[in-house]
């Protein structure tokens, strides 16, 4: 083990990127990770003993792939790389771990720190739709992880729904390798699409590679169906059909196997436990931790970098990773290339004009909270539907954490990643109050599950 | 019936293992959730209706796939690999 003054959580593009660029300096870093292999989620490696090639596994990104995964191998010799390893608590200087499937309680750990780069990355935005719960339905993400990881679709005949980038790649990876897609139902109109874009073309690659992915979809006969809704998912102990709507229309389809997301929500526990300030963000509809333009927290020693602060995706990860490791090594009285900073800095600002042109072209279906019915299941962990939260409400109760408290609603195992941001949008829809005036989910230690039986250190 | 279709790398080293007391065959790479839901359609009951559930975010994130092992382990299914002789037992839930 290597003595570490700065720590960096998370493996993905940004982690592994501000680790490189803390080596090229001559540090240390200790590069902590929950996942197997690194990577992160959207290059998430499959098992070494898997043998299909990057172009299968990440398409047109088969090259940056490839690149974010050979520094990590590269790196491994010069860093403490713990993978498999989560971190539960973060205090002061001082971060809470636990190695998974490595005896029968795993190894717990505490990892002292100087500066901490958080890249936590990370997950589907849900927002659920009756039978969401159903073996079978599973998040735009977790579809993918299915194939590239494991190489399994989640059915014989799958449905993809919501909006955003992923839903259309998801549906082509699916096509391309063989899986039966029946449809593809994209929330948001074609109008808004053309709508944004002036600021999608901005980055014309990007823009390009999405225009490809639904031509072909729609060149071999796979309906893509916009400015639909997914309605309801049916099935008694798995998916059998969907029922989905254009305006006052029902449209029932038979089908095995749905994948759903409204784009991307940021991981943010590690940096509320932290202490970082909590800034409300339009455009990812979110409270999110506060960073200034160089990566920097509110907490000194703290820095922030990729989709966890942020939704900007795996290109802009990559850079915010090099640009927060830059700014630590300035801090810390290293000298630096500064215009390298500047570059970076330039860059993210390019790739954020176009992230507020996806947002336009995939807007949030803001009718959501109104059109849920009380039935619905919004919290899979704890079973706490809308009505219950509905009804907390109607008590008087319209800040998210007293709500919680009340209803249980995001108290679950899950900490609220996967309803929380559909309980705030039921809470704010009943009290009539602007969505960001209700508040955001305090994190709590320990931010996922541990066995009984982990030895912690007082 | 299966819940996941192996569409590639299905040429890999099989696993044995038993589910529920049952014996069944996972692959060398797979992941417990995988190695369960081709064998079949879910991993554990839910804890306030016992309802069926089979994992939903497959990144460690939604705690909706955990299995108990044979030596009383409660692991995250979608981010454990599978060993040879492995005992993974689907917990039914509960009802309130």
């Amino acid at each position: 083990m290597k003595n570490s003054d700065v720590v960096i959580v998370g493996a993905g593009p940004a982690g592994i990127r501000a680790a490189q660029t803390l080596v090229a300096y001559g540090l240390q870093p200790c590069l902590i990770d929950e996942g197997l292999r690194g990577g992160g989620q959207i290059y998430r490696r499959q098992p070494a003993n898997f043998k299909r090639p990057p172009k299968a596994l990440y398409g047109f990104e088969a090259a940056k792939a490839q690149a974010v995964h050979s520094t990590l191998d590269r790196l491994q010799t010069d860093i403490d790389y713990r993978p498999q390893t989560l971190v539960w608590n973060a205090e002061e200087r001082t971060l809470d771990t636990l190695t998974f499937n490595d005896g029968p309680n795993g190894v717990s750990a505490q990892v002292p720190y100087k500066q901490l780069i958080v890249a936590t990355g990370a997950t589907d935005r849900i927002l659920p739709v009756p039978g969401w719960t159903l073996p079978g339905v599973y998040s735009l993400g977790a579809a993918q992880i299915a194939l590239k990881f494991q190489g399994c679709a989640i059915g014989e005949r799958v449905v993809f729904a919501g909006s955003g980038p992923l839903l259309y790649l998801v549906a082509y990876q699916y096509a391309k390798a063989g899986a039966k897609v029946i449809a593809v139902l994209d929330s948001s109109p074609l109008s808004a699409q053309a709508q944004a874009l002036p600021a999608l073309l901005g980055q014309p690659l990007t823009l390009a590679k999405g225009v490809y992915y639904r031509t072909w979809l729609t060149t071999r006969g796979i309906p893509v169906h916009q400015g639909v809704k997914l309605h309801s998912i049916e099935g008694e102990e798995r998916v059998r059909r969907v029922r989905w709507q254009r305006g006052a229309d029902m449209v029932e389809l038979d089908c095995d196997a749905v994948g759903f997301a409204h784009a991307l929500r940021s991981e943010t526990q590690l940096a509320d436990l932290l202490g970082c300030e909590f800034v409300w963000s339009g455009l990812n509809r979110a409270w999110l931790p506060q960073r200034d333009a160089s990566g920097r927290s509110s907490v000194e020693g703290v820095y922030l970098a990729g989709d966890g602060a942020g939704i900007m995706g795996a290109d802009a990860a990559e850079m915010a990773g090099e640009l927060a490791a830059l700014t630590l090594l300035t801090d810390s009285g290293h000298q630096v290339d500064q215009a390298r900073s500047a570059e970076l800095q330039r860059k993210l600002g390019a790739i954020e004009r176009f992230r507020n042109g996806l947002e336009t072209a995939f807007p949030f279906p803001e009718d959501w909270a109104a059109k849920a019915a009380d039935e619905l299941t919004v919290c899979r962990c704890e079973e706490v539907s809308a009505g219950d939260i509905r009804h907390t409400v109607e008590q008087g109760h319209w800040e998210i954490n007293r709500v919680k408290a009340m209803c249980r609603v995001g108290m679950g195992r899950c900490q609220g990643r996967m309803c929380g941001l559909a309980a705030t949008e039921i809470v704010a829809q009943a009290s009539g109050r602007d969505i960001a005036s209700v508040g955001r989910l305090r994190g709590q230690a320990p931010i996922k599950p541990l066995p009984f039986g982990v030895e912690v250190e007082p | 019936m299966a819940l996941l279709k192996r569409l590639a790398e299905t040429d890999r080293d099989v696993l044995p293992f038993t589910l529920d007391g049952q014996p069944a065959k996972g692959l060398l790479g797979d992941t417990l959730l995988t190695a369960v839901l081709t064998a079949g359609e879910h991993l554990r009951g839910s804890d306030f209706s016992a309802s069926p559930r089979a994992g939903f975010c497959l990144m460690g994130a939604c705690q909706d796939c955990w299995v108990k092992l044979g030596d009383g382990r409660r692991v995250r299914a979608c981010s454990t690999l599978l060993e040879a002789d492995h005992c993974v037992i689907r917990e039914p839930g509960r009802s309130l």
